[in-house]
């Protein structure tokens, strides 16, 4: 069974820039942009399967940190176009529009942003977690749309799309592998999460909290850490999607956002490596296979999830490789 | 004589108007086996939570290897050295045998922050945990998930993450539960070589098993101890056997 997983990862991994060049050798960029947006929604959930799927954290508040993110991308281009600096006190600073830079900035701001809310929200569990997160990312959702620097309700254009070092990032294909490189940065950094120390605690708690206290180790902690290391991968692709869609508003910081991010999750298969990226596909595709139908396609979405709910609870993962093998 | 590693003073615990632990004061000391005997409802598991620090007591105190553990947290109390095991198997079901007990070396060496190496490729870990499960009859079930692991070897897995633990005192509440004649055997010659490496709070049904291991003895009835002495002690009580060996002896 974890071959037969392996060999669904490897497939999954391949079917995206298969994809990608695909479309870019027939000129149809739509669809790079497309496997692009599929990338980077894999790579949010990928942040968010973290404390998710490892650590049964269903956190309902990560549109919260996929937000700044996209706002980081935007507040940076905007000024770097402008040619002002982001602040001038305590220091002058000046605005960059190169990609790295930016995303550290954003996987920064979110650890700080994710840390107290981690710290408050995790003393609660279950459904009460779940409410406090969101009302957490309902505090910033509403402080985006009464913040006037930055758009307000009419969000941000990024004129630019910003930069990265040596590669023209306007090249849609170019756009894509950088997304693409970073998703699988970001799947090799889980899985040495996973398979680590800190992650051996982190799913134990999720099986047996009172366990993992008895033999000596605060749950708190190994939660708050998994929680705020999801929030930083996390919001580096919201900083990735405002410059795929050279726009950010206060919709990335939406309660839809999390939930399309649990969704896309458990679609593809909770806590697995691949599952954010399956998820991501078939999400996108039925977004565009429904949406081209019929503008309620999410009703069909929402019959698709009860589906997998129901029947197939480990997900496309789960259906294709069966249950999680743990050594 | 030497200090205790666990006192316990004066603990009360109520549940509303019910007395759950009513003024119960008991020692612990080094090389010994301490059991806790009563019939069911008196309070015992109670007891042992307020120990673990699952349970917060009203008033009283209790010391742990000389230091007041009253404010304590469950995992605090567990790096101090009480190694607990529950009387329904608590354990990891999605792990295997040797993963849970792996966890609890990797607890003990006080290392969950780290985040890059696999443990499944860390020889300080796995071979520590191959031989815990050894010592408890275990290394053939290894690989096993616990959620499938018979109710006997769960608990002898429990004994094992325990051990794991290197703990100062052990806290063992019924580990013979369910194991069937062969395996109390067994556990008991086991338990009567695990007292050198730390004394055991026993908390036990198996009225062989207490009076073959027990140094001491105390009775717990309605949350209140109505007696504590050896065995022999225990046996001609007349309290004791009214309230409790009447029905069982």
């Amino acid at each position: 069974m974890a071959n037969r997983e392996k060999l669904i990862n490897t497939a999954l991994a391949l079917l995206l820039p298969a994809l990608a060049l695909a479309a870019y050798g027939m000129g149809e960029p739509f669809y790079v942009t497309l496997a692009t947006r599929i990338a980077i929604l894999a790579l949010a959930a990928a942040g968010l399967n973290l404390a998710l799927g490892l650590g049964g954290l269903v956190s309902f508040g990560h549109a919260a940190f996929f937000g700044i993110g996209g706002y980081m991308a935007g507040i940076f281009a905007t000024h770097a176009f402008n040619q002002t600096p982001l602040f001038t006190w305590p220091i002058e600073i000046a605005a960059t529009d190169q990609m790295p830079v930016i995303w550290l900035v954003s996987a920064g701001v979110a650890a700080l942003v994710a840390l107290p809310i981690g710290l408050i929200s995790l003393r609660t569990s279950g459904v009460y977690f779940i409410m406090i997160t969101l009302a957490f990312a309902q505090m910033i959702y509403y402080f985006a749309i009464s913040w006037p620097a930055y758009g307000g309700e009419d969000g941000l254009s990024i004129t630019m799309r910003n930069g990265f070092p040596g590669v023209n990032t306007l090249d849609p294909l170019n756009y894509f592998l950088i997304a693409y490189g970073l998703l699988l940065l970001v799947l090799f950094i889980f899985t040495r999460i996973r398979d680590s120390r800190f992650g051996a605690a982190l799913q134990a708690a999720r099986q047996n909290e009172v366990r993992v206290a008895s033999i000596g180790i605060r749950p708190l902690r190994i939660r708050l850490a998994a929680f705020v290391i999801s929030a930083m991968i996390t919001a580096v692709a919201g900083a990735l999607f405002a410059d795929l869609n050279r726009f950010v508003g206060p919709s990335m910081l939406s309660w839809n956002m999390s939930g399309e991010l649990i969704v896309l999750i458990i679609l593809g298969g909770t806590g697995r490596l691949f599952g954010p990226v399956a998820g991501a596909i078939l999400f996108v595709l039925f977004e565009f296979a429904l949406g081209g139908l019929t503008e309620h396609w999410q009703l069909f979405l929402g019959l698709i999830l009860l589906g997998v709910v129901l029947f197939v609870r480990g997900g496309l993962i789960g259906l294709l490789a069966g249950k999680v093998h743990h050594g | 004589m030497a200090e205790p590693v666990l006192n316990i003073c004066n603990l009360c615990k109520s549940f509303g108007a019910l007395k759950a632990t009513d003024d119960v004061s008991l020692d612990l000391y080094p090389g010994e086996i301490h059991a806790l005997i009563g019939p069911n409802g008196a309070g015992k598991s109670t007891l042992i939570h307020q120990i673990a620090g699952t349970l917060k007591h009203n008033t009283g105190s209790i010391h742990f290897m000389g230091r007041d553990v009253s404010a304590l947290g469950v995992s605090h109390r567990a790096q101090l050295g009480l190694g607990r095991t529950f009387q329904i198997s608590s354990l990891t079901p999605e792990f295997s045998a040797l993963r849970n007990v792996m966890l609890a070396v990797q607890a003990n060496q006080g290392s969950s922050f780290r985040f890059w190496q696999p443990v499944m490729a860390d020889a300080s870990l796995k071979d520590r945990a191959m031989h815990m499960l050894e010592r408890v009859g275990l290394v053939d079930r290894a690989p096993v998930p616990s959620a499938e692991l018979s109710h006997g070897e769960r608990r002898q897995l429990e004994i094992a993450i325990a051990l794991a633990l290197e703990p100062k005192a052990f806290l063992l509440d019924e580990p013979m539960a369910g194991m069937g004649p062969e395996g109390s055997k067994r556990l008991t010659g086991f338990l009567d070589t695990l007292r050198h490496e730390a004394p055991i709070l026993l908390i036990e049904h198996d009225m062989d098993a207490v009076f073959a291991l027990a140094d001491r003895i105390s009775v717990l009835v309605y949350g209140r101890i109505i007696a504590t002495g050896t065995v022999d002690d225990i046996r001609r009580n007349p309290q004791v056997r009214e309230a409790y060996l009447g029905e069982s002896v």
